[in-house]
């Protein structure tokens, strides 16, 4: 017997939702009051969460391990937010946001959940205009809209080139309203180390305050992780240093089974890699290829003198140049989709055309759109980025081209959830990037935000009461439980264990060895070979890493080479699950690509007949393989197609 | 524009154990840092060195990286994120000192941010003012159609100019009354410009205000140091307009 029950609501695509709100179970407000939720993490997902559910009458506890809620990463989005509004009359509708969320997924993700996320989207809108986010708008007063890849329509809402940052404000402001209410208790700069199972059943964390060291006990009738993505498993991503994926490992380690830990996706447009001390890699908003177009040299001696620094890019002459996604993708053009963007850029620079001194970038040019629509309109668009870019490479952008390069963003892949958005782990709930459910095996441009919100607003609120509304005759958990006490013990023992090994390397160190195999083994190209090479390697650096890692300071004061060790001691695990996972799915989709199945123009090759399956892993304790689920993907709406941008 | 090698640099740099301690300078010797790598990876390696050499490493605040979350806070050679402009200390980069320079880093000083270790100093005073105010007072759900209210473009783009803040607190560190008016400003500023926040205008700067008085944060006198070194261009005319707001509150009671 399975132990994945999606709970998919039977019935029509279209009228999924709307019957299954009407059957779940509601929660009085009487009991609301008597009933304790967690929310970790406090991006779109964790706040919209906690501030949702605090207005609704629980009572919340929010954490986060920054030292504000309004920092988490979620601000660090730049292009937009995809909504089925139809304000642009380009006959665009709910029906055709599922549809290319799912084409653009390459058939990986659950109907049910995509259409409800395209379902709700429109709110998402509604409610951060009435929350005061600032969008950008026509000179009518009406809300403006841009394109995104993978798109033939424009639903992408914006507020310049910060619209991760203005949503994460306006759900911010309405957690502050929540906590000057009481009804949210915000705990700040606290890190979850565990989620503590009482009788099956998620009733709270373990948390390691990180200005004090303190390990502290936390009860709830429910768990909500809203923890993001583990993409920093690569040591260089797009994530903010503190990103991590150590939460959503705890639940994994706790029997929340993960799900599609392979699908990750590689951005296109990031500032490329200098030299060896990088610590960090920056985004250039996807929105940028609306008015950029892409390019590398056609001629190879050219590619080779600009390696050299002995010509510039403008010293190149349109007719050789190569824009190589217009040549290859004529109806999209620049605008396709992250994985085939990337995926093009790297053929060419493994090919010898990467512009840069290492080989590897190309570039987007903003010449013809500055040349077309002058270059006050271009500032008005991406005057922030062009900035943002110019201050990092000391290159103007209105003068060069920019170069970029692809680089790891975002996690597809994680925790399983059924159509609740409950994992394998009762009264256990994950949210946003968190989870596996909408994204399937790639992620469109400006749909993390639509996710992180409608999980938090209008998902999440409405189907926890279907487990709460049993949970109404269940006291107040008790902390100290034996449970706790357990689970306590377990994660100072780790953390004792981690301090004194008392090596001679820094977490760092590992980290970048880590990511080399990572980037090397399971980036942008895969095979089985180079797979089984990741797992053997990762397993002797992780065997290293608990000899010799080196870890200063106290126990009990700020210490973040400790924080750093306990998530990077996660990600030798995670990132070994991603290449069993990857070994498991010998098919191409998406961000995940394998070189076995390839088609002869080099396009990745799904495999319906074998892997029309959501890959679910199951713990199986410390030393032994995990066990391997399958959730069937079943498509009644939509027909599968070897996807086509030409 | 090439990436050249500072061979040799000096961080005097504010060390203190705790908010309990008393801190003081140390000073510490960096090699081979390129010119293109940000300041804060030459943190990183300043840091991994001070590891291997068995000395504590530099607590500091960061996070994106990208000069959105305003989680970096570093004072350096005298200035909130250093001598650039219009930039937070992530997106500070080596290119912009010399070779053999001894940089001075301390943390953001100023009463309502203490400090917690060496260069970290809690801001939640920050999140308290917000808490006091700075949202617009509606429940998920229930709200109409986004476009149901035109907003003049001109309106909304000076609201997205004042919500461009990052609250990363250099406005409070540049001032010498460590005043927190245009971190205020900017906030009353943002929804005050929307029909949408309109509604709670006055109450608003009111209670922010007298909140933001009541956590330590000093008076506006207006030397325009918070504005020079804002890392996203916030400008006093927030003051002016909170300011207005106030009065007009304050005249209405």
């Amino acid at each position: 017997m399975s132990i994945l029950d999606s709970k998919i609501p039977q019935g029509p695509l279209a009228e999924k939702w709307t019957k299954h709100k009407a059957t779940i179970k509601v929660v009085s407000p009487a009991n609301k009051r008597k009933l304790e939720i967690i929310v970790v993490g406090t991006g779109l997902g964790g706040a919209s969460a906690a501030a949702s559910l605090a207005e609704l009458g629980y009572k919340v506890k929010a954490f986060c391990y920054q030292d504000s809620p309004r920092r988490a990463h979620s601000i660090a989005a730049q292009g937009g937010i995809n909504a089925a509004k139809n304000y642009q009359n380009d006959n665009d509708s709910v029906f055709r946001l599922f549809y290319d969320t799912i084409k653009g997924g390459d058939y990986r993700a659950r109907e049910a959940n995509v259409y409800r996320l395209a379902e709700v989207s429109p709110n998402i809108i509604d409610q951060c205009v009435a929350q005061g986010v600032p969008f950008g708008r026509e000179y009518g007063g009406l809300l403006d809209n841009r394109s995104f890849g993978g798109v033939l329509v424009s639903r992408t809402f914006y507020a310049r080139g910060q619209t991760g940052q203005q949503l994460l404000i306006g759900a911010y402001q309405a957690l502050n309203r929540q906590i000057a209410k009481g009804a949210v208790e915000m705990y700040n700069r606290h890190e979850m180390l565990d989620v503590v199972k009482i009788d099956g059943k998620a009733r709270g964390i373990i948390a390691r305050d990180l200005v004090t060291g303190k390990i502290k006990r936390f009860g709830a009738h429910a768990v909500v992780v809203a923890t993001g993505g583990y993409g920093n498993v690569f040591f260089l991503s797009t994530n903010a240093m503190g990103s991590n994926g150590s939460a959503a490992w705890q639940c994994y380690k706790k029997g929340a089974v993960m799900a599609n830990p392979c699908f990750v996706q590689i951005h296109p447009t990031c500032i490329p890699v200098h030299g060896d001390q990088q610590s960090k890699l920056t985004l250039m908003s996807e929105s940028l290829r609306n008015d950029g177009r892409v390019w590398v040299p056609k001629k190879k001696e050219d590619a080779v003198k600009l390696q050299k620094g002995e010509i510039g890019p403008n010293d190149i002459a349109d007719e050789d140049r190569d824009f190589y996604l217009e040549r290859r993708y004529p109806s999209y053009g620049n605008l396709v989709p992250r994985d085939v963007a990337s995926r093009a850029a790297k053929e060419r620079c493994d090919a010898g055309f990467g512009v840069n001194a290492e080989g590897k970038a190309v570039f987007l040019d903003f010449k013809y759109s500055i040349e077309r629509l002058g270059k006050d309109v271009i500032t008005a668009r991406y005057g922030n980025l062009f900035q943002m870019y110019e201050k990092i490479t000391d290159t103007d952008p209105y003068k060069e081209p920019m170069m970029i390069y692809p680089a790891i963003h975002y996690s597809m892949g994680g925790t399983w959830v059924d159509y609740n958005l409950m994992t394998t782990v009762p009264g256990l709930y994950s949210i946003g990037e968190a989870n596996f459910s909408d994204h399937g095996a790639n992620r469109l441009g400006a749909s993390a935000l639509m996710q992180g919100l409608a999980d938090g607003y209008f998902v999440l609120p409405y189907t926890i009461g279907d487990y709460l509304a049993d949970e109404i005759m269940t006291p107040k958990t008790d902390v100290n439980a034996k449970e706790f006490a357990e689970a306590e013990k377990a994660v100072t023992d780790r953390i004792e264990k981690l301090f004194n090994i008392k090596g001679s390397k820094p977490v760092d160190y590992f980290h970048k060895k880590l990511g080399h195999i990572m980037w090397e083994y399971v980036g942008m190209a895969r095979n089985a070979e180079g797979l089984k090479t990741a797992i053997k390697e990762i397993q002797e650096v992780r065997a290293e890493f608990w000899k010799d890692v080196k870890i200063p300071g106290e126990l009990d004061n700020l210490n973040p080479e400790l924080e750093k060790a306990g998530r990077v001691a996660d990600f030798f695990d995670i990132g070994e699950l991603m290449a069993r996972d990857a070994l498991d799915r010998n098919e191409s989709c998406g961000g995940h690509f394998r070189l076995e199945s390839a088609t002869e123009e080099g396009e990745a090759k799904r495999n319906d007949e074998q892997f029309t399956y959501v890959s679910c892993w199951e713990y199986k304790g410390e030393g032994n393989e995990p066990v391997l689920h399958k959730e069937d993907l079943v498509f009644e709406n939509v027909k599968l197609t070897q996807r086509s941008y030409k | 524009m090439a990436d050249k090698i500072l061979k040799q640099l000096k961080i005097k740099v504010w060390r203190q154990k705790n908010a309990k301690s008393k801190g003081r300078f140390e000073t510490y010797t960096i090699e081979n840092i390129s010119t293109g790598s940000s300041f804060l990876e030459m943190m990183d390696i300043l840091n991994n060195d001070l590891i291997e050499k068995g000395i504590d490493p530099i607590a500091f605040d960061h996070d994106c990286r990208e000069g959105i979350c305003g989680t970096c806070s570093l004072y350096i050679n005298g200035r909130p994120h250093g001598p650039d402009t219009e930039v937070t200390t992530c997106q500070l980069h080596m290119r912009k000192f010399k070779d053999g320079e001894t940089i001075t880093i301390e943390p953001w000083r100023a009463r309502a941010f203490p400090v917690i270790k060496d260069l970290v100093v809690d801001r939640s005073a920050f999140d308290k003012i917000l808490q006091a105010g700075g949202f617009v007072s509606v429940n998920t759900g229930g709200v109409p159609d986004a476009n149901a209210i035109p907003v003049a473009r001109e309106d909304a783009e000076e609201s997205m100019d004042a919500a461009a803040c990052i609250g990363c607190g250099a406005c409070v560190a540049a001032c010498k009354n460590s005043s927190a008016m245009l971190f205020v400003s900017a906030k009353v500023s943002h929804l005050a410009k929307l029909p949408q926040g309109k509604v709670e205008a006055k109450t608003r700067a009111m209670s922010m205000v007298a909140k933001m008085d009541e956590l330590g944060f000093g008076g506006c006198t207006n030397t325009r140091a918070c504005e020079a070194e804002c890392p996203k261009s916030i400008s006093i005319m927030n003051i002016a307009r909170l300011n207005r707001e106030y009065l007009k509150a304050r005249l209405s009671r």
